[in-house]
């Protein structure tokens, strides 16, 4: 299937008084019709950054240094701003982080969204307010009609994202951004706020890109995983590569710091140190000062991404057939087996 | 309703004591000022002082007088002016509130509308030439003293080019014009300098990247939601501005020959005549205490937050 956006070496950075920042290095991703793509990361790893370049919605000290967003083939980084604004909220669109501060506080929620349908259609206020409407009722706001006419300040975080959602919906967008929509919440409503995601995308068929830094998140929701680190994508693949045969050291920290039901809080792992900076990185690998595992090669060059499979590629020169063959840490080699296990047990109960 | 009801009872209770207190206040401070109404004091004899202050009452002690004078203007009687031959202060002031009123209203709705749009012009524009020019503007329509540019105004389009009366109060609408642009400035470099302020904070908030995402023109933004929001702080300001001009510019009035309240007031402190004195007090400091009273009703009607508790 013909993807439907392709960035392709896409190198985003920003001029500021220290420095130039490079926040986005040479990244290159597809995502096809329909599919969850989760982007994950520590903070600053340049998440965000990647999706406002999509969006075209960037900071004035930003550069797009090089690379292309290509969008149903279209590249997203040529087309002027006019062009960008029917594409915006019509074609892609994009939820953000915190639901508290991400409405007009004073204007009634129903206009918020009636607005959001009359920017991309033609269509009469009488029809917009039945389409705000019938978007309240889908993301789940009970008593429709009564809560168009209310403010933002009356609603929990929640429901504000549920409301978010609907202004994202508006215009029946191909393409869902959604920026950590769960991070500002509490574990109830992100469970609840993910399942909406979840449903709506399979009521509309809309390809999702998903951020996040909680990878247990991810495995609830993402067909495809791209791990972010330093301003590059270290290691992409289908949930199931990324979950039970990562590659990268990087993945193999991310994967043993995140809580378990077999893990309790105190024996729980970090990552030790803290990401680079961005401004003039040092080459090679940007994990290798982190990384038990590194190499001298990680600290000259950069490591390119070596493919695993026709999916799943990782760039640590862990990959390269001259490098010694390194076992993952335990926990690691306990996941591949746990999975290995039940897929087996699936494929024998069939 | 009834916590309205309650809201705004409470408030008109709290109004009319502040009144009270200023009355009182003014009233006891006036009658310590040395000196005496009378303008040709000095050459009054003692027999001709006791005359004058037994027929104005002024022989009385203090206390007596503060007693009468209240109960006077709770009956709508404030008095006669010392300086214009007994005429009643109530007409006196009643004939010029008029023009002052019009020119403070006329200056504060031109001014705030320009300096907004100019405040918002520049905000969208942050850092680069358009702001600069903006900042500009009221920078030096802040420090440049009105009477200045009404000299200018008056020499350029008066004096040159003959297109507007040079003062006086006889052409109707015309001869507000003048007069009211000078006194806008003020009120246009305080709302530009304000509202930019106030809209670069807000265009750089949250809902605003969204209406951004959703595909909204910048400058749709910025005159829907972020006008919206950067509006509600400038209520605030803008109530004290228009009683400040409305109770009339002394300087300004004299240049375009204005029969407004500001000489009046200059003049009845002055000459200590003191129901003068009291009256204008008195109306400035009403006029001051319903705008507050009216910018907080208008606070709650505009920002859905601040709605008092259970008033849905
Ligand atoms: N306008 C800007 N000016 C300078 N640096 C910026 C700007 N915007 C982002 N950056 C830098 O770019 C890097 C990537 O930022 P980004 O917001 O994409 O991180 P992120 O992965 O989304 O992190 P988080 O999980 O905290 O949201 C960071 O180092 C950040 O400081
Ligand atoms: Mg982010």
């Amino acid at each position: 299937m013909e993807p439907i956006l392709q960035v392709n070496h896409l190198s985003v950075s920003f001029d500021t008084y220290a420095g130039k920042v490079e926040a986005v290095r040479d990244i290159s991703f597809n995502l096809q019709p329909g599919e969850t793509l989760a982007l994950v990361g520590e903070s600053g790893c340049g998440k965000s950054v990647t999706c406002r370049t999509i969006m075209r919605l960037l900071a004035r000290n930003a550069n797009i240094d090089q690379g292309s967003v290509l969008f149903r083939g279209d590249d997203l980084l040529k087309k002027s701003n006019r062009e960008m604004r029917a594409i915006r909220g019509g074609k892609i669109a994009m939820i953000f982080q915190d639901p508290m501060t991400s409405l007009d506080p004073t204007m009634q929620i129903g206009r918020q969204i009636a607005e959001a349908v009359t920017l991309h259609s033609r269509v009469s206020r009488r029809d917009a307010k039945k389409r705000a409407v019938q978007l309240l009722h889908q993301v789940g706001i009970e008593n429709p009609e009564k809560r168009y006419r209310q403010y933002p300040h009356e609603f929990s975080g929640g429901q504000r994202q549920r409301i978010v959602i609907a202004i994202a919906l508006a215009a029946n967008p191909d393409i869902l951004i959604a920026d950590e929509p769960t991070t500002a919440l509490d574990v109830t409503m992100q469970a609840q706020i993910l399942d909406l995601i979840k449903e709506i995308q399979k009521a509309t068929g809309t390809s999702v890109i998903f951020i996040t830094h909680d990878l247990g998140v991810v495995a609830n929701v993402a067909d495809r995983v791209a791990v972010m680190y330093a301003g590059r994508i270290i290691e992409i693949g289908t949930a199931d590569e990324v979950f039970y045969d990562p590659r990268h050291p990087y993945t193999w920290g991310l994967l043993a710091s995140m809580p378990t039901l077999a893990t309790d809080s105190e024996t729980l792992y970090a990552i030790p140190g803290t990401p680079p900076t961005l401004i003039h990185p040092a080459p090679g690998d940007a994990f290798a000062p982190r990384n038990a595992y590194a190499l001298e090669a990680d600290r000259i060059a950069d490591p390119p991404l070596f493919p695993v499979s026709a999916t799943h590629l990782a760039a640590t020169w862990l990959l390269d057939p001259r490098a010694p063959q390194v076992q993952p840490p335990e926990s690691i080699r306990l996941r591949a087996e746990e999975y290995r296990q039940k897929q087996s047990a699936k494929g024998a109960s069939l | 309703m009834k916590r309205w009801t309650k809201y705004i009872g409470t408030r008109l209770f709290y109004m009319a004591l502040t009144l009270f207190i200023i009355t009182s206040a003014t009233f006891f401070l006036m009658n310590a000022l040395p000196g005496t109404p009378y303008n040709n004091q000095d050459r009054l004899t003692q027999v001709q002082l006791d005359m004058l202050n037994k027929k104005y009452g002024f022989d009385q002690p203090l206390m007596q007088r503060y007693v009468n004078y209240l109960g006077n203007v709770l009956h709508g009687d404030f008095g006669v002016s010392l300086q214009f031959s007994d005429q009643p202060v109530a007409t006196l002031l009643g004939q010029r509130i008029g023009p002052s009123i019009q020119l403070g209203l006329q200056a504060v709705a031109f001014g705030t509308v320009i300096g907004v749009f100019l405040g918002v012009i520049a905000a969208m524009h942050q850092n680069r030439a358009l702001d600069v020019f903006c900042s500009l503007f009221a920078i030096t329509g802040r420090s440049v003293p009105n009477f200045v540019v009404a000299v200018l105004l008056q020499f350029i389009f008066a004096v040159t080019l003959k297109w507007l009366p040079i003062g006086l109060w006889d052409e109707g609408f015309r001869s507000t014009i003048l007069p009211t642009l000078a006194l806008s400035i003020s009120p246009m470099a305080e709302s530009c300098r304000f509202i930019r302020t106030e809209m670069v904070e807000v265009l750089s908030s949250d809902y605003i990247e969204l209406a951004r995402a959703k595909g909204m023109s910048e400058i749709r933004i910025a005159f829907t939601h972020g006008l919206r929001n950067g509006l509600i702080p400038l209520i605030t300001v803008l109530g004290p501005m228009t009683v400040s001009l409305m109770t009339g510019s002394l300087v300004v009035e004299n240049i375009f020959a204005i029969p407004g309240i500001g000489e009046q007031f200059t003049k009845s402190i002055l000459s200590n005549d003191y129901y003068t004195i009291m009256a204008v007090t008195i109306l400035f400091s009403a006029l001051l205490v319903s705008v507050i009273f009216l910018t907080d009703i208008l606070y709650q009607i505009i920002d859905p937050r601040v709605r008092i508790e259970g008033a849905k």
